[in-house]
């Protein structure tokens, strides 16, 4: 990026995003919890490895729709296209976890770019058809080609080698919890990153007014494509996560379902904060599953109603609570 | 020559399904992705009438109308008015929670097997003209797809209702000042909208099947047809679902290998070479 | 005194050696049934879980001194993540001692590691891909496979002259199975594939594939596809243009023609020919006793193929602990299960102790009216048929 003129660094234009971009205290605690979870839930650490893969799915969908605003219902393509890929490689015999997690990341990143052109196009609805058609093609394509990927039946006889050639993959899932939380942990700093530098502030500008941005000089389209990109490399790694651990492909990882709950998910914790991504996921999930242990059939009625009463009275999720209260507070003292 | 008439049928279904979506759309701006539920409403209580309460088949159809309608009203009242204004995306969201509700309520009620539905006997079977065979059913659904079509053109062009509706779209504020209710019209026209899906989802049954996950398997072609043919176009919609539904079926016949591809590969390439739908416009017909 | 006293210990420690006794011999056998009860096969979960309490509820629940304990766990039946968690949950979490149920095959594929890693006997209660049992040495199958039950209406086609067929079958995995040993079967014994259509998994509209088949004029028409309002279109479409007027008959593997979905087809369905290992109207004094208990705990609900593999398997569980003695270690257990032999409600099964999997008769039926409801009724069949489909 060009500066228009070299300012001394003492007296920052990047002073606010430098401020901003600092770790705050809370956020030390949330990434702790983890930590503590895997002492007092050691049976249920293969629930919480996948409410961190499908965490760092939902994030995915935070950097285009929270910061870009592209709003999409085909994101679940690069989830699917990144776990076919991890998959596909550990079952020819090639199963050390980070080359998967790599070739997962470099093709889900070469569809994302590919079509980010097609995204660039139109209104909302058009741009959330053109999204919907590509995943739905891909969903067809996979159930077609059985002899590679298993069709219906799934891709299984994964094999996945040892994480750094010591830790296998073992029944209570402690191999998976780590090697799944190290690698949200590690995406998340980098898109924390992204989005606190000069690129992630033309991209809350680009949502909030896309027509005024090319007036300052940002090239939207190529902006949106990059992030479009990024988004997918995200979504690609999360998919190829899910392969690893569970050493199974199923195809409805490229069904609609799967985006539609994402949606919810990231509504439900508040987008554009990145952090509402983990905690819409991490609530949605163990409510969930806490609901379908009780009721299997009919929890969806309380989802739906759930997301309606989210959307007419509290619009900015969780996060968007937390920060209500956070005021509050802060007037009173 | 039978392919084009089956897709032709296909497209008239497609049609009566989803003009109703057109029209919250286009007319309301509003992204209604619930609009599959009162086509399922409309199915079940067609079932209900017809198999248990013993009401001729063609004697229910005006009964799912007005019912569908009724709670078309209700909803609209109580929940759609308050998110007019609201983004797309909270729209979108508040639609998909009202579809889980409707398809949960649904599997609660009548369980979640496939419903039956017999058509009375004129209604079945085909007739063959040379190169052509008619069937009796697809061609109810020509012709009252057609019917329904011009009469939703008149309706809006020549009385003075569609008037109004067309005057609130444009300009509510403008509407106002000159004395039309349009919350009032917002209203009817919604209600119309979903008393048309319920009457597609009814004519549906015999074709489409009808379970608790109907809205959630036909969903997308709904939006296919209503992005295709532009939202707001009640002609829009009729072109796209006949070219739709004649590519979908013809696509299944000629090249069976691609028969899946086909309506998402149309689409994809329609919306990229006219983002806009083929006669879209967002705020007119 | 203190001779009472001693006494009075001596007796207080006996009787609770006594009392500890029976407390230590009677843990309960637990079973993890992993099943999809919502989503789009909530039926299945439904069906299965029926049959299994329905065998207890017929025999007790108690078998070899210890008590049968269920613990149902929801799968979805889309997502065998879900299930590969429930089951990791099931045997970690709440210690069961075997694993049942598995609607669809992804997910059983997706819990066999785990049987195997935790030596868990898994029996499976539906999923009926043939590569399944090879999955894990502790996986034993009570419903069927799809190649088991399509080869039959081949070979009955071919004697009963049909000589030229179309297959339509959906273009995915057990469609391509179903497809592939129907050509076998028949061509083998001198049959004629004049056409094989692929239709797309989410199909509403079957026009096009209806008028191919008119065109082509086969003798019949070999159907596969997935449950739910796909069969039923395809039937009334069938109907409607007249095809089994011309002389083309139907024939198809009997999930088609499964009693929960007859109801939905109707008239359209009479006269359509299936292969299968469970009707409804199967004419024997087990199946009258297990149908008549059915309607009185579920009815008006109708008993299908996947309620008879959920009370078998339950019968199987039994049966097997009655064996062993109670004792559930995963390899007992399986060696004891091999070669198991019995009356079912649907014909006498039995379990091929070389591959675990089911071994039964196929019926040939035809859909007809009885009295007031619609069933397949059997005039044919095929005993102790095993599955074709393994290596």
């Amino acid at each position: 990026m060009r500066q228009p003129c070299e300012m001394p660094k003492d007296v920052g234009e990047r002073e606010p995003l430098r401020r901003a971009a600092r770790w705050r205290a809370a956020e030390w605690g949330f990434w702790s919890l983890p930590v503590i979870a895997y002492f007092v839930f050691p049976d249920n650490l293969v629930l919480l490895s996948q409410i961190a893969i499908t965490g760092l799915f939902c994030l995915s969908l935070d950097l285009i729709l929270g910061y870009a605003g592209i709003v999409s219902l085909g994101h679940v393509a690069f989830f699917g296209v990144g776990a076919y890929a991890a998959g596909l490689l550990a079952s020819h015999g090639h199963g050390e976890p980070f080359t998967g997690l790599a070739v997962a990341a470099v093709s889900a990143a070469a569809l994302g770019y590919i079509t980010s052109f097609l995204v660039l196009r139109g209104a909302d609805l058009t741009r959330l058809m053109v999204t919907l058609g590509v995943a739905m093609m891909l969903y067809e394509l996979a159930n077609k080609l059985t002899d590679i990927t298993g069709g219906v039946d799934g891709l299984s006889g994964i094999d996945v080698h040892p994480v750094l050639g010591y830790f296998a993959f073992d029944l209570y899932g402690k191999t998976a919890y780590w090697y799944c939380l190290a690698v949200l942990f590690v995406l998340f700093v980098l898109a924390r990153r992204l989005v606190h530098s000069p690129f992630g502030l033309s991209l809350r500008g680009i949502r909030l007014n896309v027509g005024r941005m090319p007036a300052l000089g940002t090239p939207v389209n190529r902006r949106l494509s990059a992030i479009y990109t990024i988004g997918a490399l995200y979504a690609g790694v999360a998919g190829a996560l899910l392969a690893q651990t569970t050493q199974f492909v199923a195809v409805d990882s490229l069904g609609f379902s799967r985006s539609a709950e994402l949606l919810l998910m990231l509504v439900l914790g508040g987008s554009g904060t990145l952090y509402g991504a983990l905690v819409g996921t991490s609530v949605f999930m163990v409510a969930r599953y806490l609901l379908s242990n009780l009721n299997a059939q009919y929890w969806q009625f309380w989802l739906g109603l759930l997301l309606v009463l989210i959307v007419l009275f509290a619009r900015d999720g969780i996060m968007g609570g937390l920060r209500r209260l956070m005021r509050l507070l802060r007037r009173n003292e | 020559m039978t392919i084009f008439f089956d897709g032709i049928a296909s497209g008239m279904l497609l049609f009566l399904i989803s003009v109703g979506l057109s029209v919250t759309l286009g007319l309301m701006n509003f992204v209604n992705l619930a609009h599959g539920a009162f086509a399922m409403l409309g199915g079940y209580i067609c079932v209900t009438l017809t198999q248990h309460a013993g009401i001729p088949f063609l004697a229910s159809l005006p009964l799912v109308l007005v019912g569908v309608g009724l709670v078309g009203v209700v909803l609209e009242r109580l929940l759609y008015r308050r998110l007019y204004g609201a983004t797309h995306l909270d729209q979108v969201l508040f639609s998909i929670g009202l579809l889980l509700m409707s398809i949960a309520g649904a599997h609660f009620v009548f369980g979640d097997e496939q419903q039956p539905l017999e058509l009375p006997n004129y209604l079945q079977g085909q007739f063959n003209l040379p190169g052509l065979d008619v069937g009796i059913y697809r061609l109810f659904l020509i012709i009252l797809g057609a019917a329904i079509a011009l009469g939703l053109e008149l309706l809006v062009r020549r009385t003075r209702f569609g008037a109004q509706l067309r005057a609130s779209v444009d300009n509510p504020r403008a509407a106002r000042g000159l004395g039309i209710d349009v919350n009032r019209v917002f209203t009817l026209t919604f209600a119309l909208g979903s008393a048309l899906a319920g009457l597609g989802g009814a004519l549906g049954v015999e074709m489409l099947g009808l379970d608790p996950g109907f809205p959630l398997k036909y969903i997308v072609y709904f939006l296919i047809v209503v992005a295709v043919g532009g939202s707001g176009s009640i002609k829009g919609s009729l072109l796209a679902s006949v070219v739709l539904g004649v590519a979908d079926v013809a696509g299944k016949y000629y090249l069976p290998e691609f028969g899946a591809f086909v309506i998402y590969a149309v689409m994809v390439s329609m919306l990229i070479f006219r983002p806009q739908g083929l006669l879209g416009r967002a705020a007119a017909l | 005194m203190k001779l009472i006293l001693r006494m009075n210990t001596a007796l207080c420690a006996f009787l609770g050696v006594l009392l500890a006794l029976p407390v230590a011999a009677a843990e309960p056998v637990k079973i993890g049934l992993v099943l999809p009860m919502s989503g789009p096969f909530a039926g299945y979960g439904k069906q299965i879980e029926e049959g299994v309490r329905l065998y207890l509820k017929q025999h007790g629940d108690a078998y070899a001194g210890r008590k049968v304990v269920l613990i149902v766990k929801d799968d979805t039946g889309v997502a065998p993540e879900v299930s590969k968690r429930d089951a990791q949950e099931l045997v970690v979490q709440d210690k069961v001692d075997i694993l049942a149920g598995f609607g669809l095959t992804p997910s059983a594929f997706a819990v066999a590691p785990i049987a195997t890693e935790a030596k868990k006997p898994m029996v499976v209660m539906n999923a009926a891909t043939s590569s399944v049992t090879t999955k894990s040495d502790y996986i034993l199958r009570t419903s069927m496979t799809l190649p088991q039950v399509t080869a039959p209406i081949a070979s009955w086609a071919a004697k009963n002259g049909i000589h030229k067929v179309v297959t339509v079958v959906a273009d995915y995995g057990p469609g391509h199975d179903a497809e592939e040993q129907f050509k076998k079967t028949f061509v083998a014994a001198g049959g004629q594939i004049v056409a094989e259509i692929r239709t797309p998994v989410k199909n509403p509209d079957f026009a096009p594939y209806l008028q191919k088949v008119k065109d082509t004029k086969p003798d019949a028409v070999f159907l596969f596809l997935p449950a739910g309002e796909q069969p039923v279109a395809f039937m009334k479409g069938f109907a409607e243009r007249d095809l089994a007027k011309s002389g083309i008959k139907l024939i198809a593997t009997g999930d088609l023609t499964a009693e929960t979905a007859l109801d939905a087809i109707g008239a359209p369905a009479l006269g359509v020919i299936t292969s299968f290992h469970y009707a409804e109207a199967h004419n024997s004094p087990e199946n009258k006793t297990f149908v008549d208990a059915w309607y009185k705990a579920y009815g008006p609900d109708r008993p299908d193929f996947m309620a008879v593999a959920g009370y078998d398997g339950m019968h199987l569980i039994a049966e097997t602990l009655k064996k062993t003695g109670g004792s559930t270690d995963g390899d007992r257990f399986v060696e004891a299960a091999k070669g198991m032999k019995w009356v079912s409600p649907r014909g006498p099964i039995s379990i091929d102790p070389a591959t675990r999997d089911i071994v039964q008769t196929i019926y040939i039926r035809r859909v007809e009216k009885v009295g007031e409801k619609l069933q397949n009724v059997e005039f044919d069949q095929v005993p102790d048929f095993k599955d074709p489909g393994k290596p």
